[in-house]
């Protein structure tokens, strides 16, 4: 959660001065989620991502220096800044990629795992999505397929709040939110997502239920974004009260509360040199040759 | 050695290409509405539930978005799907999925993911189906850079496309006109490849170029019967796909003839007809003698009624009556 927190302040100064074009949106806050969940799986587990999706990726095991790479628009291994901070794909750890389309990687998460339960490997797929696809079809569409065929992923929704400036519970009926996975006969249940110990727990207990043929979990986990949809966002649809209110809550202080100050101030050294370190790497990545821009559209 | 040829309709062609592939390659499933026990709604998928089994060929829920979605994330872990999209105009369901899904994996992930599927559909008019159901919009699929667009005019081609689509690691658009289905043909059994990307001349001749795709070749091939009794003689060019494009075949048999006429069954502004004529244009201008020309269906959805809908296909009348113009012979 201290390398994701540090990682995305360097995203941060990194768009501030001017290094990282385009759209950014950091997942500060957010941090309990994907550790929570990603630390209940194994390795051959594949997840889907969203926009805010650097956590992920990172709590995936994704190298550090080639995602801040990436993000730089610099050839990345990733994706050889062809894609950026939105479309980040990680193979080698099972990462069907970051997204830019709200719900994209919902049926994509669901086709992994229907290749699972084809191959009986025991593998399972998760679904990170934000609230904004609470309110899109493909959700209920992939949902439907998945408790047909009792297919092994978990869908997990990240409720911050606020789908891009608007508040969730403006623009969605229906509540609780969870109601959505009952209509189809899934388990679902809303947790802390502001608490990794039971993230962890409540995702351990969803995977394991899918590996052994039990189907698909929809976990909803409430939580918040310490800052705007995107960086530049000027979050004039936020009060400081409610932002004060989420900050006391903060998953790395809850943490930090049970290892002790001393522990903790050292990760949190040890940690933000480490993100340093990575953050000049990807400096030194080149930047992609004209060449790249047109190259690799089609499989070999 | 050749393979013995046996006649068969196009549609009975892809299906034992979809029957072998399978055979070969356990990773190969397929995903449709009906295809299963139903054998698919025109039996286009006849016989392959009773031998494959419901956990390779994969009834769907009416959900077109998210069968290919689907799709496209099993392609990417390991699977070789084949999506029925039952009629070609439900692409329109699926576009977020092919668009910005499949077409970009590969590019984006630098190779890191292949998105190796076919998306199966009919397309095409006929049947008195109306505007939602007869359309042909292989042109907005073959603009995005990422997809291949296969278009077979016979049973031979039919087969050895099929095999090559579901082999190929690309997402690869198959689609098939609903009114060539029963045409009947020869076609080599077993091992029979087309590569994706090679047109072929269906007629040789010496006078202009007839370019086609899909039902249109037939339209050509009449019109060029009809055409060699007036002493006109017709190249006839079957694309056979749109992406890969084989621009060199169109280009060799324009500058041969000096004058090429362009057809297709879908709508005609910014249509496939009009890329392919500036094409022609820009590579082949100093060997033309007449302007490249175009023919293809009017700006206008299909209609239902069986006094509207053919005039919406060319016919070889107008074939005819535009090769008189370019040959000045326009009464």
């Amino acid at each position: 959660m201290v390398t994701i927190r540090a990682f995305e302040d360097q995203v941060r100064q990194f768009h501030r001065a001017g290094l990282a074009p385009g759209l950014v949106h950091l997942y500060s806050g957010q941090e309990a989620v994907a550790v929570g969940a990603c630390g209940a799986l194994q390795p051959a587990d594949v997840i889907a991502s969203h926009h805010r999706g650097h956590g992920h990726c990172i709590a995936k095991g994704g190298k550090l220096d080639q995602l801040f790479a990436e993000i730089l628009g610099r050839a990345s291994e990733y994706g050889l800044g062809r894609g950026g901070s939105m479309h980040i794909y990680d193979p080698a750890n099972g990462n069907l990629g970051t997204n830019g389309i709200v719900g994209g990687g919902v049926p994509l998460a669901t086709g992994a795992a229907l290749s699972a339960k084809l191959k009986g490997d025991e593998s399972i797929a998760v679904c990170f999505f934000g609230d904004g696809v609470l309110n899109q079809g493909i959700l209920f569409e992939a949902m439907n397929m998945a408790a047909l065929w009792a297919l092994p992923v978990l869908y997990i929704c990240e409720n911050n709040g606020y789908g891009e400036f608007t508040e969730i519970d403006d623009v969605t009926a229906g509540r609780p939110y969870t109601r959505r996975g009952e209509a189809f006969g899934i388990a679902s249940e809303k947790i802390d997502g502001m608490d990794v110990a039971q993230v962890y727990a409540a995702v351990s207990a969803a995977a394991e239920k899918a590996r052994s043929g039990g189907g698909p979990t929809f976990l909803i986990c409430d939580t918040y974004r310490y800052s705007g949809h995107h960086v530049g966002d000027a979050e004039e649809y936020k009060d400081d009260a409610e932002r004060q209110l989420w900050l006391e809550r903060d998953p790395i202080l809850k943490i930090a509360a049970l290892l002790g100050s001393h522990d903790a101030a050292a990760i949190t050294t040890e940690v933000e040199a480490e993100v340093k370190a990575a953050a000049g790497r990807a400096k030194a990545v080149p930047m992609p040759a004209a060449a790249d821009g047109g190259g690799g559209v089609y499989a070999q | 050695m050749p393979n013995e040829a046996q006649t068969m309709s196009l549609k009975e062609a892809v299906l034992s290409a979809m029957f072998e592939e399978m055979e070969a390659d356990e990773r190969v499933i397929m995903m449709g509405e009906d295809i299963g026990a139903a054998g698919g709604v025109f039996k286009q998928t006849d016989g392959l539930f009773e031998r494959f089994g419901a956990a390779r060929i994969i009834d769907t829920p009416i959900s077109e978005s998210a069968i290919f979605g689907l799709a496209v994330g099993a392609a990417m872990t390991g699977s070789r799907p084949i999506v029925e999209i039952m009629f070609g105009d439900f692409i329109t369901l699926v576009m977020d999925q092919l668009v910005n899904q499949a077409a970009k994996v590969h590019y984006m992930s630098a190779g890191g993911y292949a998105v190796p599927l076919v998306l199966r559909t009919g397309i095409g008019v006929g049947g008195n189906l109306g505007p939602q159901h007869s359309q042909s919009l292989h042109a907005w699929l073959a603009h995005i850079p990422g997809l291949k667009v296969v278009m077979p005019a016979s049973a031979a081609d039919a087969k050895g496309l099929m095999k090559a689509a579901v082999r190929d690691n690309n997402p690869v658009i198959f689609a098939e006109d609903r009114m060539t289905y029963n045409l009947l043909g020869p076609v080599p059994a077993g091992e029979h490849l087309v590569p994706l990307g090679q047109a072929v001349i269906k007629r040789p001749g010496r006078d202009l170029s007839l370019i086609a795709i899909s039902r249109m070749v037939h339209t050509a091939l009449a019109a060029a019967e009809t055409l060699a009794a007036r002493g006109i003689d017709a190249e006839v060019v079957d694309l056979r796909c749109l992406a890969p494009l084989d621009m060199e075949t169109v280009l060799t048999s324009a500058r041969k003839t000096g004058r090429a006429l362009v057809l297709d069954g879908a709508h005609l502004s910014f249509g496939i007809t009009g890329e392919i004529a500036a094409s022609i244009g820009e590579a082949a201008f100093d060997y033309l003698d007449a302007p490249v020309m175009r023919l293809a269906a009017p700006d206008h959805p299909v209609p239902y009624s069986p006094a509207l809908e053919q005039l919406s296909v060319p016919d070889v009348d107008q074939v005819i009556a535009k090769v008189d113009a370019m040959l000045g012979l326009a009464a």
